[in-house]
């Protein structure tokens, strides 16, 4: 079963027309059910448990539950993804819980500058790439070329 | 199909797949574009900010050269891929990502990804060439640049959840591509004055270990299924080191990461007898020659050894987590509290490797109740996948840089566009080309720039935008579309959906191709096992297939994305299949033995077995390229000679 969606939790993602899940997915799986209004995850055996459904949601209504085929009952892994960490909580089929905080990126959301600060030496006939040599920290770009 | 709309795009640089190669292409492509008032365009399947194989994240940067600091040289780099390879890797190729892939990395940390730093400010590594990260927003930060590239340059724009199904060809020339939405019903023709492709690698063409739910929890992504082969093999370009297919050693059944156990915590594996492989087995290494004896042991000999004790029944073979860290520990065990501090950090260390990047190993130690510092765990060999910029090869055969030949290798590694395949217009990155192994998420990004800037100048020097005649199109929109129309004519034939006399399901017919391969192939079931008579045996039973993939269903638009991704393996299959049988030889025993000829032979192999699909002939070419070295070395020619 993968990923599952609790029912309680869906809100449908208000149906808009494009639900979180939906858009993240990088298989395809999540579908919204135009009756219930509800998403589930139509094929469970093509589930990676990449968790990217599960992060998104902004409900938490998404949930994991290890692969029955392999996996024995009872255990959970449940993020909570911020903007610059993420917390885990590890449940243990046997009770044990354990909590792991993890950065996840040094700068804010949406503020990425491509060149990273570095100027471009090169032009489109030299080895150098965009942003380089600066990029490489070194003055020139490695070549046989004497 | 009546009620679908045909889009056409018109663009100068067409960027096919939105993951590590495909991102940096953007960044790069974008710079130089923008400079030469061109307009790129990048299609992914899913959502750029979490596709491809980073798409849950990453513990590692698995190629990281050090260049600056004098750790490597770009030499030391291009000598730890061939020795890897087995001696089969070209050095152009790899000399050039190694070059650039610090760069890359550097950009990385600007744009936001932690990588660990010691207390000096320096990079803490895992091993020799990686470093460690907080990467569960890799693909994110990455995603974020490249959007912002070329968003910000106004030359370009992103295409989701468009799925490429093939090339659009101009004669010999590349157009561009076709594909369609899983959204809504639009058929997409993308015209393109040069295509870069990188679509990933395939998963899924050899059946799984798992076959229930835990199918899709293959090491690699399953979404991943073979569309760079399949598009370059149909665009006539000619492919390299097809038989060169990656097994990772990884935890048991979820697949979690053991790059940090081996390197950075360095644990041992050992049989249920308490044995480790790779010092009980050293003997049989002698066998591979020179590659048997360099360090580290290449991949796949390592798997190998580990195999062999499988075989003899001495599993399981266990990871000793509990051993590694009681082993980092005991150095602070006068110290209480230092002790506690150490064996919470390493606790928290050796989680995270599994949050970054595979929970599902996370769920199944937590569902098993094991603590990594009480207890081991079992490793083993999973299923073969095609995974070119990781430990296996396979890809198209590309131009290297000119500056980075001899006089010798030039004519034949050089056609005057790096990254482009033998195909003109068509570029190739990441796990789309081959013969370029180990350069993992950041060597792929860093190569995905390399082809981004050499795809526009080669726009810039043959400036003409492609003629395609609508009927061109409107032929193959009605080939692409077809299994949404053998369902709809067939599927009242019968009450069950799914089965009917006159249609295949895509879902069947994935098992089918995971069947032959399996057993014929050299999969799981086969102990990685084949010998001439099998493969050719696959090949009868591949155009069996290959006959049936005309009757492929879909009753939506998903299931009609699942059949070109079953066709896309195929064709990535018969490659495979195709080559392994061409090299008469076993030269990578832990990826595949031929039990026919089950000797390395330097004398005849040591070069590329490369293949070539003719459209027109509608046959398969097969011929070896030489490999050559770019750097002086002391051990070329025959080692086994030496030994
Ligand atoms: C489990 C695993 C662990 C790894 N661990 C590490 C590590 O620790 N460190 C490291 O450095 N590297 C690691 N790697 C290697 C790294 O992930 C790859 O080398 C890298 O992602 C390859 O880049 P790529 O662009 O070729 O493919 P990907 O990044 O996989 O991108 C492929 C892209 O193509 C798109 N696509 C596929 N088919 C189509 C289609 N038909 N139409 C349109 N788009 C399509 C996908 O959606 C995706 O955007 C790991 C790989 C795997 C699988
Ligand atoms: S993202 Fe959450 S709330 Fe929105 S549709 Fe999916 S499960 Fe429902
Ligand atoms: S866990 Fe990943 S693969 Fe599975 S449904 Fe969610 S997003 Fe898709």
């Amino acid at each position: 079963m993968p990923s599952y969606v609790n029912p309680d939790k869906c809100d449908g993602c208000k149906a808009l027309d494009k639900t979180a899940c939906q858009y993240i997915c990088p298989n395809d799986l999540m579908v919204l059910d135009k009756k219930t209004s509800k998403a589930y995850n139509r094929d469970v055996t093509m589930c990676w448990e990449c968790y990217n459904c599960v992060k998104i949601c902004p409900n938490q209504a998404i949930e994991v539950r290890g692969y029955a085929d392999f996996v024995p009952l009872g255990a959970s892994a449940t993020p909570l993804r911020s903007s610059d960490s993420i917390l885990w909580t590890v449940k243990f089929r046997n009770g044990t819980i354990k909590r792991f905080k993890f950065p996840i990126r040094t700068t804010p959301e949406g503020t990425v500058k491509p060149d990273g600060g570095y100027e471009t030496k090169g032009s489109l006939n030299s080895p150098a790439l965009y942003t380089e040599p600066a990029s490489t920290g070194l003055a020139e770009v490695f070549t046989l070329r004497h | 199909m009546a009620d679908f709309e045909t889009v056409i795009v018109e663009t100068d640089l067409l960027i096919l797949g939105g993951g590590m190669a495909a991102c940096g292409a953007a960044v790069e492509a974008a710079y130089w574009a923008k400079q030469n008032g061109l307009k790129v365009t990048l299609v992914d399947k899913a959502a750029v900010d979490r596709s491809g194989a980073v798409a849950m994240g990453l513990s590692a940067i698995n190629q990281y050269v050090g260049l600056k600091d004098g750790a490597n040289t770009v030499k030391d780099y291009v000598d730890y891929v061939r020795n890897d390879l087995m001696g089969i890797t070209r050095e152009d190729l790899v000399a050039n990502i190694a070059r650039h892939v610090d760069s890359t990395v550097h950009l990385f940390e600007k744009w936001g990804l932690p990588i660990w730093k010691d207390e000096k400010g320096a990079y803490v590594h895992e091993g020799r060439w990686q470093l460690m990260i907080n990467g569960e927003s890799y693909k994110v930060v990455v995603a974020e640049a490249a959007k912002n590239a070329l968003r910000e340059s106004g030359v370009g724009e992103i295409y989701e959840r468009i799925f490429i199904v093939g090339p659009l060809m101009e004669g010999d020339r590349c157009a561009g591509a076709v594909g369609f939405s899983v959204r809504e019903n639009k058929f997409y023709a993308f015209k393109a004055k040069a295509t870069l492709v990188a679509m990933g690698g395939a998963v899924h063409v050899f059946k799984p270990r798992s076959s229930g739910e835990g199918m899709g929890r293959a090491w690699y992504p399953p979404w991943n299924s073979g569309s760079s082969a399949y598009f370059t093999l149909k665009a006539g370009a000619e492919m390299t080191c097809q038989e060169v297919r990656f097994i990772p050693v990884r935890f048991k059944d979820a697949y979690g990461p053991v790059g940090a156990w081996f390197l950075l915590f360095k644990s041992r594996a050992t049989n249920s007898q308490g044995g480790n492989y790779m010092v009980e087995r050293q003997g049989e290494l002698e066998k591979w020659g020179f590659y048997g004896r360099v360090k580290p042991v290449p991949a796949n000999l390592r798997n190998y050894l580990g195999m062999l004790d499988t075989m003899e029944g001495k599993g399981p073979i266990y990871m000793r987590t509990e051993e590694a860290i009681g082993k980092i520990a005991e150095s602070y065990k006068d110290d209480p509290k230092a002790y506690k501090k150490k064996m919470k950090e390493l606790e928290s260390e050796a989680w995270e490797d599994f949050l970054d990047m595979t929970i599902s190993q996370a769920i199944l130690w937590a569902s098993t109740n094991l603590q990594p510092e009480e207890g081991s765990s079992e490793i083993a060999a999973a299923e073969p996948y095609f995974i070119g910029s990781h430990s296996g090869a396979s890809g198209a055969w590309i131009s290297g840089p000119e500056d980075l030949q001899t006089d010798k290798t030039r004519s034949e590694y050089f056609w005057g566009y790096d990254h482009m395949s033998t195909v003109p217009g068509l570029f190739c990155a990441g796990d789309a080309s081959g013969a370029s192994s180990h350069k993992f998420s950041s060597g792929s990004h860093a190569e995905g720039r390399i082809a981004a800037k050499a795809a526009v100048k080669y726009v810039v020097e043959h400036n003409t935008p492609p003629k395609v005649e609508q009927s061109t199109i409107e032929a193959i929109k009605a080939e692409i579309l077809k299994p949404l129309e053998v369902f709809a004519q067939h599927n009242g034939a019968t009450t069950d959906p799914d089965v009917n006399p006159n249609y295949i399901k895509p879902r069947m017919f994935m098992f089918r191709l995971q069947k032959i391969m399996d057993e014929y192939a050299g999969g799981i079931t086969a102990q990685f096992t084949t010998n001439g008579p099998l493969l050719n045996r696959a090949i009868e039973l591949l155009q069996f297939l290959k006959e049936d993939s005309e009757k492929l269903a879909a009753s939506d638009l998903h299931e009609l994305m699942r059949c070109w991704e079953n066709v896309h393996r195929m064709w990535q299959a018969e490659a495979h299949v195709r080559t392994v049988l061409f090299r008469e030889e076993t030269r990578w025993p832990g990826y595949y033995f031929r039990s026919d000829k089950p000797k390395l032979d330097e004398e005849k192999w040591h070069v590329f077995a490369n293949c070539r699909f003719d459209a027109k002939s509608n046959a398969w070419e097969m011929k070896t390229r030489p490999v050559l070295p770019v750097f002086e070395q002391k051990t070329v020619g025959r080692p086994l000679a030496a030994a």
